[in-house]
C-alpha cells in the first residue's frame, strides 16, 4: 500500500479550475518529484494534500486514510505526520521568534507539554549541522541557506512520514544546494522518510527523486522513474522541459526544442490535446482529448508521444 | 583602447558599519568592450550587488570608494556629478533586475511605464506607443498595442521580465547590465529570454554585464567570464578557458558543484565547506584559503595578485606562480 495516494484531485477558485484532475502515489521511503512551468500547480497539489489549500474534488489517502476535506480540528494530529518545507525559507520563519522557539513550536501546537524544549533544539539543529548557539538567534540574523536548514529542522521535529517541500534549493548557492540535498538523501536514508519535492531545477530533480510527474496546467502529463524520463521522454512537453536545461559547458551542443507561444488562460482552456497549440509535434487527431493512461510504471496523457529513438 | 566600453581600474569600496568598515570590493580590475557579454560568477556575499550598485552610482549612505576607477566610455564615473550619472542611466547604461514580480509598479498600465521611460525623446505620444509596443512584440510579446493597455499584475512573471528587458533595451544603450534576469523563472522561460537577449544583443551591438550564479547560463551565453569570491576577482578570462581550464581552485569546486555536470544519481553531491570569511575581518593572505584543500604556508602570508596566465586569462592563485616569493 502507498502512503500517499493522490487520485482525481481538483481545486477551484471561482471559475478557475487551478487542479483539473492530479493522480500519483508516493510510496513509504520514496521521493517523488513534482516538476513544470509556473502556475502548472505543482504547489496548489502540495497545500492540498496538507489541507492548506481547498480541494473539491478526488481524494487524498494517507496511510490508507481518506484525508481531503477533514475540518481543521481532525487534521491537526495528522499534521505530526505530514510536515512542510514552505518556499521562502525567510519569509516562512516568523521574524519575532527565536530560532529555537521556532523549531520547537510543532511540539507545542501539538500539546507535548512533556518535551525538554531546549534539548529538543538543540537536537534538531544538530541534525541539520547547525550550531546550538543557534537557537538564541533570530531569523533576519541567518543567511538563506541557514534558514532553509532551519526550515527543515522544523520539519522533522514530530519525525513526519511525509514531507511535502516546496522549491527548497531555490535561491541557494550551488555549494549550498549540495549541502541542503545530501542532508535531505541523508535524513531520507535514516529516518526512512518519503518525500514530496517540488523543483524547476531539473539537475536537482536527478539527484534526489526516485520517481517524478511532470505538470501541465494542473494535470500530470507524464510520469516514471526519475531514470526512465531523463533517458526517455515520451511526451513533448517533458522533451522540451529536458532540452531547456543549461549545461554547464560552452561547448555542449544543445538541441533546444522550444516551446511556441504562452501558456493558455486557466479560464480558457483550449479543447482537445491541452498542450497541442504550443507542441511542436502535434498532430490532426490531437484535437481529442488525450486520457492519462499507466503502463509498467509510467504514466501518460499523450495522443501522439514521442518514440524512444526520437529522444536521441 | 578605443573598443573598451566599461573599464574597473583596482576598485575598492567599503562599507562604514558599527562593527568597522566592511571591505565589499577589493582592488576589482576587468573591463567590457563594446558588443560584448561578460558574466560575474559568484555566490551570494561576493560582492556582485556592490559592484552594480557602485557602476550605476547607486549606492547605499554608508558606502566609500575608497580607490580605483570605473570609467565608462573613458570617463570616471566615480569623478562625474549627479546629473551627469543621471544622464547616462537609461539612456547609455540600463539594467535588469532580479526579480519581475517587483520590477513594475501595479498601479500604472504597462504602456504609460513604457512612455514615462522615454521621458527624453520630444517624439509625439503616437509615436512613443508604438514604438513600445515594437520593442515588446521583438520580445516574443503576442498582440502588444492591446498589452500595453494593461497592468503588471495581468503578465505571468516570465511576460514581465521580457517586459523589463524591452523597457531597459527602449534607449539602445550601450551597456546592459542583467542581475540575475533568469533565477526567477523556470527552465523553458529562462532559454526563452536567454535566447532573445542574444537576438537583441547582436542586433543592437551592446554590451552586456550579466550577473548569474546559474553556470549553465553563463556558459551558453557569455563571451567572457570573472570569478568573484568574498569582493575580490579570482579569476577572469574567456568562457571556454574558464570551464575547461580553471586555474583558481574556487573556480574549480564551483565548476564541480554543478549538478548538472553529473549525469548519474549521486548520493553525495560535492560542497564547499566552510563559510565565506567575514569582510569586516577579513584573514591575512588569500581569502579562500580557509576553504581551500591546495592551500600552502604562503597563502596565509600574503594575498595573491591577478596575474595573467595567457592572453585574456588571469587567476589570483599562488599555486599558478612556479617560485612563491618569499
Amino acid at each position: 500500500m502507498s502512503l500517499l495516494a493522490v487520485k482525481g484531485l481538483q481545486t477551484s477558485y471561482g471559475a478557475v479550475n487551478v487542479l483539473a484532475g492530479v493522480d500519483f502515489e508516493v510510496a513509504a521511503g520514496e521521493t517523488y518529484a513534482l516538476v513544470g512551468e509556473s502556475g502548472s500547480g505543482k504547489t496548489t497539489v502540495i497545500r492540498a494534500i496538507a489541507g492548506l489549500a481547498p480541494a473539491q474534488e478526488g481524494s487524498v489517502r494517507f496511510n490508507g486514510r481518506e484525508i481531503r476535506g477533514l475540518p481543521e480540528r481532525r487534521l491537526r494530529p495528522l499534521r505530526k505526520d505530514i510536515a512542510m518545507m514552505f518556499q521562502d525559507p525567510v519569509g516562512s520563519l516568523s521574524p519575532r521568534l527565536t530560532i529555537g522557539s521556532l523549531v520547537t513550536e510543532p511540539y507545542r501546537i501539538q500539546g507535548m507539554k512533556d518535551r525538554d524544549l531546549q534539548a529538543e533544539a538543540k537536537r534538531l539543529l544538530e541534525m541539520v549541522n547547525l550550531p546550538a548557539h543557534f537557537a538564541s538567534r533570530y531569523p533576519y540574523q541567518l543567511s538563506g541557506g541557514q534558514a532553509r536548514r532551519v526550515g527543515v529542522a522544523r520539519a522533522l521535529a514530530l519525525e513526519p512520514k511525509l514531507i511535502l517541500a516546496d522549491e527548497p534549493t531555490a535561491g541557494l548557492d550551488v555549494s549550498v544546494q549540495g549541502e541542503l540535498l545530501n542532508l535531505l538523501n541523508d535524513l531520507r536514508e535514516r529516518l526512512g522518510l518519503a518525500m514530496v519535492i517540488i523543483t524547476h531545477n531539473l539537475n536537482v530533480v536527478r539527484h534526489v527523486a526516485d520517481r517524478m510527474g511532470i505538470m501541465y496546467l494542473g494535470r500530470l502529463d507524464e510520469e516514471g522513474t526519475t531514470e526512465d524520463i531523463f533517458a526517455d521522454p515520451r511526451h513533448p512537453y517533458t522533451r522540451c522541459l529536458l532540452s531547456a536545461n543549461p549545461e554547464p559547458d560552452p561547448d555542449a551542443r544543445l538541441v533546444r526544442i522550444a516551446l511556441r507561444g504562452e501558456p493558455p488562460s486557466l479560464l480558457n482552456r483550449p479543447a482537445g490535446c491541452e498542450f497541442r497549440e504550443r507542441c511542436p509535434f502535434a498532430q490532426q487527431g490531437c484535437t481529442r482529448t488525450p486520457q492519462w493512461e499507466t503502463e509498467g510504471g509510467r504514466g501518460l496523457r499523450c495522443l501522439a508521444p514521442l518514440k524512444s529513438e526520437q529522444a536521441a | 583602447m578605443s573598443d573598451t566600453l566599461l573599464e574597473l581600474d583596482c576598485l575598492s569600496v567599503d562599507y562604514e558599519t558599527s562593527r568597522g568598515d566592511l571591505k565589499a570590493l577589493r582592488d576589482i580590475s576587468f573591463d567590457v568592450k563594446k558588443g560584448e557579454i561578460v558574466g560575474i560568477v559568484g555566490e551570494s556575499g561576493c560582492g556582485k550587488s556592490t559592484l552594480i550598485s557602485s557602476i550605476l552610482r547607486l549606492t547605499a549612505p554608508n558606502t566609500r570608494f575608497r580607490e580605483g576607477e570605473i570609467r565608462f566610455k573613458g570617463r570616471n564615473l566615480l569623478a562625474a556629478s549627479e546629473k551627469q550619472m543621471r544622464d547616462l542611466r537609461g539612456a547609455d547604461m540600463s539594467i535588469v533586475f532580479q526579480d519581475p514580480m517587483q520590477t513594475h509598479n501595479p498601479v500604472l498600465t504597462i504602456g504609460r511605464q513604457m512612455l514615462d521611460i522615454q521621458h527624453r525623446s520630444r517624439s509625439p505620444k503616437a509615436e512613443k506607443l508604438a514604438r513600445a509596443a515594437r520593442m515588446l512584440g521583438a520580445l516574443g510579446i503576442p498582440d502588444p498595442e492591446a498589452r500595453l493597455k494593461q497592468y503588471p499584475h495581468e503578465f505571468s512573471g516570465g511576460m514581465r521580465q521580457r517586459i523589463a528587458i524591452a523597457m531597459a533595451l527602449m534607449s539602445e544603450p550601450d551597456l546592459l547590465i542583467a542581475d540575475e534576469p533568469t533565477t526567477a523563472l523556470d527552465a523553458t522561460l529562462e532559454v526563452q529570454i536567454i535566447e532573445r537577449l542574444q537576438e537583441l544583443q547582436r542586433e543592437m551591438n551592446c554590451a552586456v554585464l550579466f550577473i548569474s550564479h546559474h553556470l549553465g547560463v553563463i556558459a551558453e551565453l557569455c563571451d567572457r567570464v570573472v570569478v568573484m569570491y568574498a569582493g575580490a576577482v579570482v579569476e577572469s578570462g574567456e568562457v571556454r578557458e574558464i570551464f575547461h581550464n580553471p586555474k583558481h581552485p574556487y573556480t574549480r569546486r564551483l565548476i564541480d558543484c554543478d549538478p548538472g555536470h553529473i549525469k548519474t544519481r549521486a548520493r553525495v553531491l560535492p560542497t564547499i565547506p566552510g563559510e565565506v570569511p567575514d569582510l569586516a575581518a577579513l584573514p591575512q593572505g588569500c581569502v579562500f584559503r580557509d576553504r581551500c584543500t591546495q592551500a600552502m604556508p604562503h597563502c596565509a602570508a600574503q594575498v595573491p595578485p591577478l596575474s595573467k596566465l595567457e592572453e585574456a586569462h588571469h587567476a589570483a592563485c599562488w599555486l599558478n606562480h612556479g617560485e612563491v616569493p618569499a
